[in-house]
């Protein structure tokens, strides 16, 4: 048979050539990411190393929004509450504010774990709530957090208030601390660099942890849900727990992004977690291509770099065509990013990167 | 031995309306029995009752002689009962296989740890479960449209996948509203052959349709609900000649 003949033959070829163009493709990305902050140093400068190290942070962050909204569908607009919360269990337990430095390995765990909890808190309270009320429930969830961040000073205390928490621990194990630049092989790696890698390597244990729920039956009963939840219930789904388990987990990833962001930065206040951020990241879930993960952080890259770009283009090109500078950065800045949004949204509606339905098999 | 399935007195009050009163029937192990009735008799608030996404104003279901859990319909399809949509209610965005894949749910247990670590136990099951749903997928003859998404499957073959999502859980007792409804006469009749297919495989069924036809060739017994009630109950033989009956209900339809 011709066509039997034919299959065998291509499917050959694919087993001979697929495996390898596959290693060649992850070789060639493992060396890009590795020198990444380098060529970027070169080329731009420390900055744009830090904007970087942010933009793997939103990845975190987009990829935990990504298993609450995209694969559960449960629109959450408080998202961000947990980076702070995050970000908070670092502050308070590795600076001198109380005097206590416990070590990172336990607490950005610690962090994950309160996130995570923080996110039972929300969900619980939120289950037989959907689309707009649920979002603006979760929103309310987000405003209460900072508030209380802005408060907890009084009578007792455990926050500090609007000034947040100062000279917080600089991420390191045992002695060695990524706030100290290293020589390797007599190449300087500066500070910036280290938390490079350390935000990388925590962005791809995100992103396998992503995937591996995807293509799971915790994975499918989320998207169940968020296609009929009715019909998940009636199929056996405890649509109760699995979407509690949503909450936890798209927490848990939050919290870990917001702790390395407080030993990155070495100072949190409330400011850094207002309702704003939580829709910065909703935007990178929705623009790149919700539920589907490559999607989700090819718009969390674009999304952080997007304004830096922006800052670093918008004077220089002001300055050029009418010699001085005639809009406020600032505005323009936003007006791109909003007319960005609306283009995106208006050509491509379902994300820049929308998951394709996966092509029918030649099965019979 | 007793009833599998067994309502004693079951009422439903949607504000001022009976959906249901004092309805008790019982359904025996391997038939196919059929709940007919005129449109709005209550028949699909039966099947919600009884799958837990309604909650009983009265009375109760005992499922091989133990109380159904109320309310909660995760627990019902785990206790053994599956069913089916009269406005089909697929995963509408998800190929027809992971439909079926997550009917399995219920029989399974991976978690978040077994299914990030991937140890043997995990992907054995994973594994399992791919299989179980292309065969079920293969029993109700939609082998060829397995990576198909839900929503782009035809009128027919949606009833058809619904029914193998509902297998898939493992049901000693299979509901199925109007499982017909919309079909042409062929793919009905492939719909009789997969029925009696499914009941030679010791699954009961229970069966809401309208096409007087199919039940009455089909079915061993029939109960008729009408404004709630039940009017009447055996062998479809004898409903069809049962005067209540035909006044409100197979009355008209023959009249026509
Ligand atoms: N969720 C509901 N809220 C209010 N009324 C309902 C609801 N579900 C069904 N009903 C009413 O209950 C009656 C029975 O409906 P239904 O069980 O769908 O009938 P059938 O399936 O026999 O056609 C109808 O009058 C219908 O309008
Ligand atoms: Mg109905």
């Amino acid at each position: 048979m011709s066509w039997a003949a034919k299959d065998l033959g291509d499917w050959v070829e694919t087993a001979k050539r697929d495996p390898r163009a596959r290693w060649l493709g992850v070789a060639l990305i493992a060396v890009a990411l590795a020198v990444l902050p380098f060529v970027a140093g070169a080329v731009g400068g420390r900055g744009w190393v830090r904007i970087i190290d942010f933009a793997l942070l939103y990845v975190m962050l987009a990829l935990g929004l990504n298993i609450v909204v995209g694969f559960a569908g449960l629109l959450d607009l408080g998202y961000i509450a947990f980076y702070a919360v995050g970000a908070y269990t670092y502050a308070l337990l590795a600076s001198p504010h109380f005097g206590i430095h416990l070590p990172v390995w336990l607490v950005l765990p610690m962090g994950a774990g309160v996130a995570g909890v923080f996110g039972v808190l929300l969900g619980a309270p939120t289950l037989k709530l959907r689309g707009d009320y649920l979002a603006i429930v979760t929103l309310g969830f987000g405003e209460i957090i900072r508030i209380f961040l802005n408060n907890l000073n009084a009578p007792v205390n455990i926050t500090n208030g609007p000034q947040g928490v100062n000279r917080i621990d600089p991420i390191s194990f045992s002695n060695f601390s990524l706030a100290r630049p290293v020589e390797v092989l007599g190449i300087d790696v500066p500070s910036v660099h280290l938390y490079y890698y350390l935000f990388l390597a925590l962005a791809l244990l995100v992103i396998f942890v992503s995937l591996r729920l995807e293509n799971s039956r915790i994975g499918r009963a989320w998207v169940a849900i968020r296609e009929d939840e009715v019909a998940a219930r009636a199929m056996g789904i405890n649509t109760r727990n699995i979407k509690l388990l949503a909450f936890a987990m798209g927490a848990s990833f939050g919290g870990i992004a917001g702790g390395l962001f407080a030993g990155f930065q070495g100072f949190v206040s409330p400011e850094s977690f207002i309702l704003m951020e939580s829709v910065v990241v909703l935007c990178m879930v929705v623009l790149g291509g919700m539920g589907h993960i490559p999607g989700v952080i090819l718009g969390a890259v674009l999304l952080a770099a997007m304004p830096e770009v922006f800052r670093n283009t918008i004077v220089p090109v002001q300055q050029q065509l009418f010699g001085k500078i005639v809009f406020d950065p600032e505005v323009v800045r936003m007006l791109l990013f909003g007319l960005a949004l609306v283009l995106v949204m208006l050509f491509r509606p379902a994300g820049i990167w929308p998951s394709t339905t996966r092509k029918r098999e030649l099965a019979s | 031995m007793s009833a599998l399935l067994e309502a004693r007195s079951v009422g439903k009050r949607f504000g001022g309306l009976d959906a249901l009163m004092q309805v008790s029937l019982g359904i025996e192990r391997g038939e196919i029995y059929g709940l007919i009735g005129p449109n709005g008799a209550g028949k699909t608030t039966l099947f919600n009752v009884l799958t837990g996404l309604y909650r009983p104003d009265e009375g109760e279901f005992l499922f091989d002689g133990a109380p159904l859990p109320v309310g909660e319909p995760h627990r019902v399809a785990a206790a053994g009962i599956a069913r089916t949509f009269q406005n089909i209610r697929l995963f509408a965005n998800m190929s027809a296989v992971e439909n079926v894949m997550v009917g399995r749910h219920v029989r399974t247990r991976t978690g978040v740890i077994g299914a990030v670590l991937r140890d043997s136990g995990s992907r054995a099951e994973e594994r399992a479960i791919h299989a179980r749903s292309l065969e079920l997928l293969e029993y109700v003859g939609l082998a060829g449209r397995r990576d198909e998404s839900a929503r782009n499957l035809s009128y027919g073959d949606q009833r058809r996948l619904e029914i193998a999502r509902a297998l898939a859980t493992e049901p000693r007792l299979l509901a199925l509203d109007e499982p017909a409804a919309g079909m042409n006469a062929t793919e009905t009749a492939s719909l009789r052959g997969l029925l009696e297919a499914i009941r030679a495989d010791g699954v009961t069924v229970l069966l809401i349709e309208h096409d007087v036809k199919l039940v009455m060739g089909l079915c061993d017994r029939v109960a008729v609900l009408d404004y709630g009630r039940k009017i009447a109950e055996g062998p479809p033989a004898r409903v069809q000649r049962d005067p209540t009956v035909i006044e409100a209900y197979l009355g008209g339809a023959l009249h026509a």
